[in-house]
């Protein structure tokens, strides 16, 4: 094993951090903001990559099937946020859990409907596609730095809209006390939609660059909306600068995890049974992790009370 | 509702129900919602358009969805045998819902053809006089490849697949037959979906080859970020990756790549010219593997209607023993198990005008049956 | 006992259960025992839950971990009977087993076993995150039963036949379903007692008001503990009797969605209303089977019919029908 190696992977631990980044922060503000659990979040991530895979067909341009992906998956939660999430913001968790339970079905099965139940073609565009060399020499593919680079872009955004903007203060104080903000004559079911929208939007935009390299089909936001709940946990409900920490964190557990396990294993196992028992305990890595912060931190890294 | 109904029309009449009942009852159960949709539509349209082109009267099938659970395919399976007085049933998709079905299904006396599906338990130690696999044996287009990969003069492979039964045993298929080295031997997540630190380790172990099995969405995820790493080792896996499906969800990242399969669209006989042209004509799409075998299954059961009678369970099972019927694949032969026994190819993936589709380059194994034959008892 | 409207529609639910499949066997359509015993047997999974949730406010979306527990008990104990090879020789013989009983016991066993350690984890956490956490614990279980290839992996494993029951017939449709029945039947008896005793009445407290009970001397942390151990070991038995329904036990019975759809069962019957499991069940069981015939793309009625349900019957199906009084009490 050379430095290289270890180093690249620490790179596609990065990457990973970074995609389950775009898809906790809608969730963490969502959950911080209206104390909605939203199961149909992976719904949006999915909306995000079919838009964008619909609009790259038709138009052939990856700019214009990115855009795409922002506004189908706005347009769609916010839509979701005005005829049924709203109903949700009083009831307790159980009802919310049940309710989008409900839309994860009718989205999914919905989508196929309208896209048959076959994968969507969707590419990496020709001047993102192939390796770049980096110093030290490692080969890494261009789009996947882009992903990295596209999601520390977003993170900064976020802060600064929360920190420096009008809106950020209403969603800081609407965390703190709903019932105050309300008072101070905000119009808070605006603020509410336009919450859930731009939580939407970032899930959508997550499913088109993950769709580019993956695969863009029925069912493909629900593993990553369990990761992304992981990470939320892991870094604290409500938190941005939770998100980023613990989509990180999971991102490299689960790279490095998956790499390393089988290898240590090689050490006192034949090379089948390391590969497969590490493989084992590699996939229940994160979740391992998870228990072990919530026991420590009952309330994740950054989170106040829950 | 659907009890209503029917409790309805026993009431209403019953010399018309009886007098109308088919002689032959095919019971499908096949996954026809969810994400492994594709697969199960497949093999339903397959069969459904032989049984149409065949048009006699006197066979009913019913068809239900299973969901791709487990429970669900064995209280569909139970409904069917005991409710519905099915004769033969098929369809089912995935190896656990296959194994979760079939022993039950055989020991109450119906059939099963298997369409897909080929754990080696039911072609070994639990084997079963009603049960046929008219597709293969799990191992066999691994074993394939692996035929394949010495012929192609390939030393060192690096081989990856999900840590699941199904992929414990592709990859001692491959290894069954490939004669060299192991650069390395991975087994990713189920349901994976970023293989960037596989692509990475294969980068670095010095390997001349990569086989690969990796069924449905994850295959496309790897082909596609294989693609785009700037590795270019040559690239082999089974036909479950590069089927007419998923071949255009994976575009430009698959050409050239080569695959094992027991069915193309280019194999020359006449019933498989004459499948392809009704499917595309009736479907308004190519045929995928999953189409062909159907199509061959509701063919077998067919062509053993024409020597018997269902209810002969005896001179059935001969009948379907036998398989004289014109399989889209050419030659076509059980094995003592019940498995087939036949060839199977090597395909390269092209582009044909803006269709991506396959054509057969080599035979990888010829006249091949399982490794489990042996185990067998019956 | 006064006849309230919810408790008359209990009745009428437990005997519409009765009837509807002792109809069928008349009838003969197996299936509709088949389906009314699958009903009775996740209402039970959904009672047990319900003890956590409805009783002691744990919001628990890890309890297909004990479900599964409770089917791999009987598929590993049936799968060692069945090939006569010993699960272990020391301290003493043991073949495995195909007698219902015994498999309930190690179901019920190591289920609460499971729950205690699980339980003692997750309970330094509350609310969301104890929601998650639980979830976490059965994601471990899952993956680890998918590579566990002893006992067939993701594959699962399958028994020929159905086990045992001294004195019964447990092939017969109309005769495993009698046993499902009678202890779904004893399991709401047992909650409803519990829900009474000063051990509920003191976890309801805490559900309530912490304070005020650890003012009077009792551990909310031990009581809860009590409640999710006891449900865990219920579903963990209603786990063992669906995998015998099936004959059938793979790693599907562990994965989150299990889980979910047994709290799915719970919320849609009304949440903490003793008979809401059987209510959710039934009504779900039922829409499925419905719907599955209209078309392909069946889920998307069957979401529309839940979004409805949600957000315009509060307190689930008992609170649309019988208002909203208290269950439990």
């Amino acid at each position: 094993m050379t430095y290289i190696l270890v180093l690249e992977q620490i790179l596609n631990g990065l990457q990973l951090g970074m995609m389950l980044f775009l898809m906790a922060a809608g969730l963490t503000l969502v959950f911080g903001v209206m104390g909605l659990i939203n199961l149909a979040h992976g719904s949006l991530y999915m909306v995000g990559a079919f838009a964008a895979a619909a609009v790259a067909g038709w138009t052939g341009s990856f700019l214009l099937a990115l855009t795409a992906s922002l506004a189908a998956a706005a347009a769609a939660g916010a839509l979701m946020e005005l005829v049924v999430i709203r109903r949700l913001y009083r009831r307790d968790h159980l009802d919310q859990v049940l309710a989008t339970f409900a839309l994860i079905l009718i989205f999914s099965e919905g989508t196929r409907w309208l896209f048959g139940s076959f994968p969507l073609f969707l590419d990496v565009p020709s001047y993102l596609s192939g390796p770049v060399s980096l110093p030290g020499g490692i080969q890494y593919p261009l789009y996947r730095l882009t992903i990295i680079l596209i999601g520390l872009a977003v993170a900064a955004g976020l802060f600064l809209l929360i920190a420096r903007t009008r809106i950020g203060i209403q969603i800081r104080a609407g965390e703190a006390d709903r019932e105050m903000i309300a008072a101070l004559g905000v119009d808070i079911s605006k603020l509410y939609t336009v919450v859930f929208a731009l939580g939407a939007a970032l899930a959508g935009l997550a499913g088109a660059l993950v769709g580019a390299i993956q695969s863009v089909q029925v069912g493909m936001g629900e593993p990553v909306l369990i990761l992304a709940f992981v990470v939320i946990v892991i870094g604290g409900i409500g938190s941005i600068k939770g998100a980023l920490a613990g989509a990180l964190l999971v991102g490299m557990t689960d790279t490095l995890g998956s790499v390393f396990l089988p290898q240590l294993f090689a050490v006192f196992m034949d090379p089948a049974s390391a590969a497969s028992a590490g493989a084992s305990l590699a996939s229940m890595l994160i979740y391992i992790l998870m228990a072990a912060i919530l026991l420590v931190r009952p309330s994740g890294l950054y989170g106040g009370s829950a | 509702m659907k009890t209503l109904r029917m409790l309805a029309m026993a009431a209403a009449v019953p010399a018309l129900a009886v007098a109308a009942q088919a002689d032959t009852k095919i019971g499908m159960i096949t996954t026809l919602s969810g994400g492994g949709a594709g697969l199960g539509v497949d093999v339903r349209d397959g069969f459904m358009l032989a049984i149409e082109q065949d048009g006699r009267e006197g066979v009913e099938v019913v068809i239900e969805d299973d969901q791709r659970k487990p429970d669900v395919a064995v209280q569909i399976a139970d409904r069917m045998i005991q409710s519905e007085k099915v004769n033969i049933l098929t369809g089912i998709i995935w190896s656990n819902l296959a194994m979760a079905v079939v022993p039950a299904a055989t020991a109450q006396n119906v059939f099963y053809l298997s369409p897909n599906a080929g754990p080696s338990a039911l072609a070994g130690k639990r084997c079963h006089p009603n049960y046929f696999n008219v597709a293969w044996q799990n191992d066999n287009l691994h074993e394939a490849a692996g035929a394949y990969a010495n012929e192609a003069g390939l030393k060192n492979s690096f081989i990856l697949a999900p840590n699941y039964p199904a992929g414990q045993d592709a990859l001692t298929g491959y290894k069954r037959m490939y004669g060299g080295e192991l650069a390395g031997e991975i087994y990713t997540k189920l349901g994976q979906t970023d293989y960037a630190a596989e692509i990475a380790q294969i980068r670095a172990s010095g390997a001349d080859s990569v086989y690969f099995f990796l069924p449905g969405g994850m295959g496309i995820s790897f082909l596609k970020q294989y693609a785009g790493s700037g590795v270019d080792l040559p690239v082999v896996g089974p036909a479950f990756s590069f089927d007419q499906g998923i071949l255009q969800a994976v575009g430009d990242a698959a050409l050239g790549v080569k695959n094992t399969s027991q069915w193309n669209k280019d194999i020359d006989n006449e019933a498989n010219a004459e499948f392809v042209a009704s499917f595309q004509a009736k479907y308004g799409r190519l045929p995928s593997l999953y189409a062909s075998q159907g199509f061959d299954t509701a063919n077998l059961i067919l062509s053993a209607l024409d020597k018997a009678e269902v209810s002969d369970q005896d001179s059935f099972r001969a009948a379907l023993k036998a398989a004289e019927f014109a399989s889209v694949r050419g030659d076509f032969k059980f094995g003592d198990n019940h498995h087939p026994i036949q060839d199977i190819y090597v395909r390269e993936v092209i582009k044909d005008g803006d269709v991506f589709t396959n054509k057969i380059i080599a035979t990888g194994l010829s006249d091949h049956a399982d490794a489990y034959a042996g185990e067998c008892k019956m | 006992m006064m006849l309230t409207r919810e408790s008359l529609l209990n009745w009428a639910m437990i005997a519409a259960l009765l009837i509807v499949p002792v109809a069928a066997w008349s009838l003969d359509e197996p299936f509709i025992i088949t389906l009314a015993t699958k009903a009775a047997i996740l209402a039970l999974a959904g009672v047990g839950l319900n003890i956590a949730l409805g009783l002691g406010g744990l919001i628990s979306l890890g309890h297909a971990a004990f479900f599964g527990i409770g089917g791999y008990a009987m598929g590993i104990l049936a799968a060692h009977a069945q090939n006569y090879e010993p699960l272990f020789e020391w301290p003493f013989l043991f073949e495995g087993s195909n007698q219902m009983p015994l498999i309930w016991l190690v179901a019920v066993v190591f289920s609460a076993l499971a729950a205690l350690v699980i339980g003692a984890l997750s309970l330094r956490t509350s609310g969301v995150y104890f929601i998650m956490i639980t979830l976490a614990f059965g994601q471990m279980l899952y993956y680890f039963a998918i590579s566990w290839s002893a006992y067939g992996g993701e594959d699962g494993l399958s028994i020929w036949v159905r086990n045992e029951f001294p004195g019964l017939n447990t092939l017969d449709p109309i005769q495993f379903f009698a046993i499902a029945y009678v202890i779904l039947c004893l399991a709401l008896a047992f909650a409803a007692r519990l829900a009474r005793s000063p051990f509920g009445l003191a976890l309801a407290a805490a559900r309530q008001n912490e304070d005020r009970v650890q003012a009077v001397g009792l551990t909310p942390f031990t009581l809860r503990l009590t409640a999710f151990v006891i449900s865990g070991a219920i579903t963990g038995l209603a786990g063992a009797l669906f995998a015998d329904l099936n004959r059938f036990v793979s790693p599907t019975m562990l994965s989150w969605h299990t889980s979910g759809e047994i709290m799915i069962f719970v919320i849609l019957g009304g949440v903490g209303r003793l008979y809401g499991p059987v209510a959710g069940t039934a009504l779900y069981i039922l829409l499925e089977h419905l719907l599955g015939g209209i078309s392909d793309y069946w889920q998307i009625f069957l979401g529309v019919l839940l979004l409805l349900i949600v957000l315009f019957a509060r307190g689930g199906l008992i609170g649309a029908l019988a208002g909203r009084e208290k269950a439990h009490g």
